[in-house]
């Protein structure tokens, strides 16, 4: 076996922490995208945040869309680049708080993108803040005595959310061993083959740890996210619709 | 310079009918503005449309003392009255007026029961054309079959020609020159 | 082209896919709606997408996308929606990306009404997002005036890279009048060299973001003020009407400026020497109109649909001061011809026994 770098990822040193997830994630669609032949396709819509940090890392066009907005500004650019592959990369501050209402309405309209969300919990760049995914107990620097279900509400679950809704595809995967990243690279896979196939909205969330916000290590990260969140928010496919083009 | 109210309820077709007087006056090369009422209320509520018909620039497109007030029902009526220039024509769907009710004694009148007309025809809705037609008689600001045929082409233009709008329009303008007629014999 | 009867709200639908527009993203609210409603059926005929947004943070952040990506896009909105607008605004100013936004302007601040207003002129002039930026804001003032400058708007704003915004208002957007339209033209996307697009072999990297990423904080300084000297030189537009002999100068754009105009003529038929400068761009504001004021000219009598007078700060910085500014404003209602006469009269009166 051969391990090799795919073409669209450059040799640069990264703004992430030590054992953040989003690297991983990077890679997973750079593979994705290179087996399916779009690497030249890919236009990529990023929120500012971590997510941010994809920028230097990548070798394809993007547009930096405003905190929130990257899946509507997304279904813009595909409005007008149809034969292009356009992925929103978003966190979950960006896709579940701020902009959760163009995530449903996407969803609503089915626009025939792919929403990658990047959930690790928390508000990563601003600091560590509490964020819609945030679980109960958690310690943040806005819940410093921990997320209190009724002060704070319930964690967000977007596959409660979107389950029933008319799109091609909504699945969750997670970053934290070799068989979950292999899972969610074949994921996002999928969801562009959907796109290509214009069988429209495709919304692929990825657990990721944060180590730094959470007060740990990054190996002590991992077995947080197996023993503590992925127990919230399961992993799997959840939408498959494999049907008809929009 | 020319300018009139056209009001009713909302669905008696006022704004469509002020529409269609613009369209015919700017047909033959005058300057026209048409306004709408517009906001909260749809069907139902008080609607109104104001024209304006000049040889040149026309400021802005609100009336404030119309030559003509062509009105449908009686709200609409209460509510402009007070409005209309001294020595102006009320054109009145006395359909939707209490008999009996007392107007200003310094206007003129043309009064016809539109409603009754338009039910007549088996055409409930073309009340608002049969007020055009007593209108196009008693203002001879256009002649009767450009009007009519104005009427006809604004319909064909949304695919909704009808042939009653014809009858009801025939009908209010030979009721507005009975009117016409008498107001000249009483002139001379 | 024969000219047809329509409102203006759709002469600007209208006449803006006929400039290449062929992207919109609305919400309803009064009294702009007309413009989605008609987007709604018409846009599909010229091969364009016309969609109904959840909000109007969201029709300004898709067409975000969708400028970027090079199409002639259009988002309209009134007041309360236009505020909601102001994010996007500012991302399209600091990414130097080309789009077109119409305020149809209503009264009143928060909820207001669904009345005729200019009170959204400081919102409009200044900004009106957060940082440091303005745009070219164009006031049409009329049904005709309104599809000539949807059809010019694209253009400027892809001259200078950086949104445009039409400020129509509640009057000119309802009304009907007689309108000639353009000539249909395609806009061909990508052809500005800095479009998003996909990455093929051997191109460079294009990233849209903020402007002064990709300059550094020496360079884009220098950048910004040269775009803004630049817009600010070459997009002041106006009319004036009689303003040589004037000793009063009516300031009115929009709506209030055709009422003006009756009042100019009024004015003068009773012996008052009234002239108009009538701002067709509103920012850059025509200050080139009021250099020639000639002695003769005794004060500037701003007329607005608002409470506060809020174009009168510019009428004084463009006169730099040396004449009296006072404002007509009215709220709700159109400016009345006689009562511009009266109180261009009263005002005369009083600068004569300050005298």
């Amino acid at each position: 076996m051969t391990l090799r770098k795919p073409c669209t990822i450059k040799d640069v040193h990264t703004g992430w922490c030590q054992g953040c997830g989003h690297g991983i994630v990077v890679r997973c669609i750079a593979e994705a995208a290179e087996q399916l032949g779009v690497s030249d396709r890919i236009v990529a819509v990023m929120d500012v945040a971590c997510g941010a940090f994809i920028e230097s890392t990548v070798t394809y066009n993007y547009l930096g869309a405003a905190h929130g907005r990257p899946i509507i500004a997304a279904a813009g650019v595909k409005r007008v680049l149809k034969d292009d592959v356009v992925i929103a990369h978003a966190g979950d501050g960006s896709a579940y708080a701020i902009g959760i209402e163009s995530t449903i309405h996407a969803a609503l309209r089915n626009e025939n993108i792919l929403a990658l969300v990047v959930n690790n919990c928390v508000f990563g760049m601003t600091g560590g803040q509490m964020s819609p995914t945030s679980i109960i107990g958690q310690r943040t620097t806005s819940s410093p005595s921990g997320r209190s279900a009724v002060r704070d509400g319930s964690p967000f679950d977007v596959v409660k959310t979107l389950r029933h809704f008319d799109i091609a595809y909504l699945s969750r995967g997670s970053v934290d061993s070799p068989q979950e990243v292999e899972r969610t690279q074949s994921m996002i896979k999928k969801a562009l083959q959907k796109q290509l196939d214009k069988e429209g909205f495709c919304l692929v969330e990825v657990l990721s740890p944060c180590p730094t916000n959470w007060g740990t290590t990054p190996l002590n990260s991992l077995k947080k996210l197996r023993e503590e969140i992925k127990p919230l928010f399961p992993v799997g496919e959840y939408i498959d619709k494999g049907g008809q083009p929009v | 310079m020319t300018e009139l109210i056209i009001a009713g309820f909302g669905g008696q077709g006022v704004s469509v009918a002020g529409f269609i007087l613009a369209e015919a006056a700017m047909g033959l090369g005058w300057t026209v503005t048409w306004f709408p009422s517009y906001g909260a209320e749809m069907r139902g509520g008080t609607a109104n449309s104001h024209v304006k018909i000049a040889d040149g620039e026309i400021a802005s497109p609100y009336v404030t003392k119309p030559d003509y007030l062509i009105i449908l029902n009686e709200t609409s009526l209460d509510k402009f009255e007070k409005r209309l220039k001294p020595g102006g024509m009320l054109v009145i769907n006395t359909s939707l007026v209490r008999t009996g009710r007392g107007y200003r004694k310094d206007i003129k009148f043309a009064r016809l029961p539109a409603t009754e007309i338009a039910i007549g025809f088996n055409n409930a809705k073309g009340a608002n054309i049969a007020m055009l037609g007593a209108f196009c008689a008693v203002s001879r600001i256009f002649e009767p079959e450009y009007l009519r045929n104005a009427v006809d082409s604004h319909f064909a233009g949304k695919g909704k020609h009808n042939p009653k709008n014809a009858l009801c329009f025939n009908a209010g303008f030979e009721s507005g020159m009975v009117i016409y007629e008498h107001m000249q014999t009483a002139e001379a | 082209m024969a000219k047809v009867l329509m409102k203006g709200n759709e002469a600007l639908a209208e006449s803006a896919m006929r400039a290449g527009c062929r992207f919109f993203s609305g919400y309803p609210i009064t009294p702009q709606s007309e413009i989605l409603e008609y987007m709604s059926w018409r846009m599909p005929e010229y091969n364009g997408e016309c969609i109904q947004t959840e909000s109007e943070v969201a029709g300004i952040n898709m067409l975000f996308g969708a400028a970027a990506a090079g199409a002639r896009a259009l988002t309209t909105s009134s007041g309360p929606g236009f505020s909601l607008k102001q994010e996007g605004i500012s991302y399209l100013a600091a990414d130097d990306i080309p789009a077109v936004i119409v305020d149809v302007m209503r009264i009143g601040s928060g909820l207001g009404d669904v009345f005729q207003g200019q009170g959204d002129y400081w919102q409009l002039t200044r900004g009106g997002g957060h940082g440091d930026y303005r745009t070219v804001v164009f006031a049409p003032a009329g049904v005709q005036e309104n599809a000539d400058i949807a059809y010019a708007a694209f253009d400027v704003a892809e001259k200078y890279r950086h949104p445009v915004i039409i400020a129509s208002d509640a009057a000119i957007g309802q009304m009907a009048e007689a309108v000639e339209l353009p000539e249909r033209k395609e806009h061909d996307i990508g052809t500005g060299g800095w479009e998003l697009k996909s990455r093929k072999n051997g191109e460079e990297q294009r990233h849209i973001v903020n402007v002064y990423y990709h300059m550094g904080a020496d360079r884009y300084p220098t950048f910004l003020l040269d775009k803004y000297r630049r817009m600010t030189a070459e997009q002041q537009r106006w009319e004036c009407l009689r303003t040589a002999d004037a000793e009063i100068i009516l300031v009115a754009y929009g709506i209030s400026s055709r009422v003006c105009k009756q009042a100019v003529k009024d004015g003068r038929a009773e012996g008052l020497k009234l002239g108009l400068i009538r701002p067709i761009t509103l920012w850059p504001f025509p200050s080139r109109a009021f250099e020639k004021s000639g002695p003769q000219v005794k004060g500037f009598l701003s007329v607005e649909m608002n409470i506060l007078g809020q174009m009168t700060d510019d009428i004084i910085l463009a006169t730099g001061g040396r004449y009296p500014v006072k404002y007509y404003g009215e709220f709700a209602n159109v400016p009345d011809a006689g009562v511009c006469v009266e109180r261009a009269e009263a005002f005369l009166r009083e600068i004569r026994g300050k005298i």
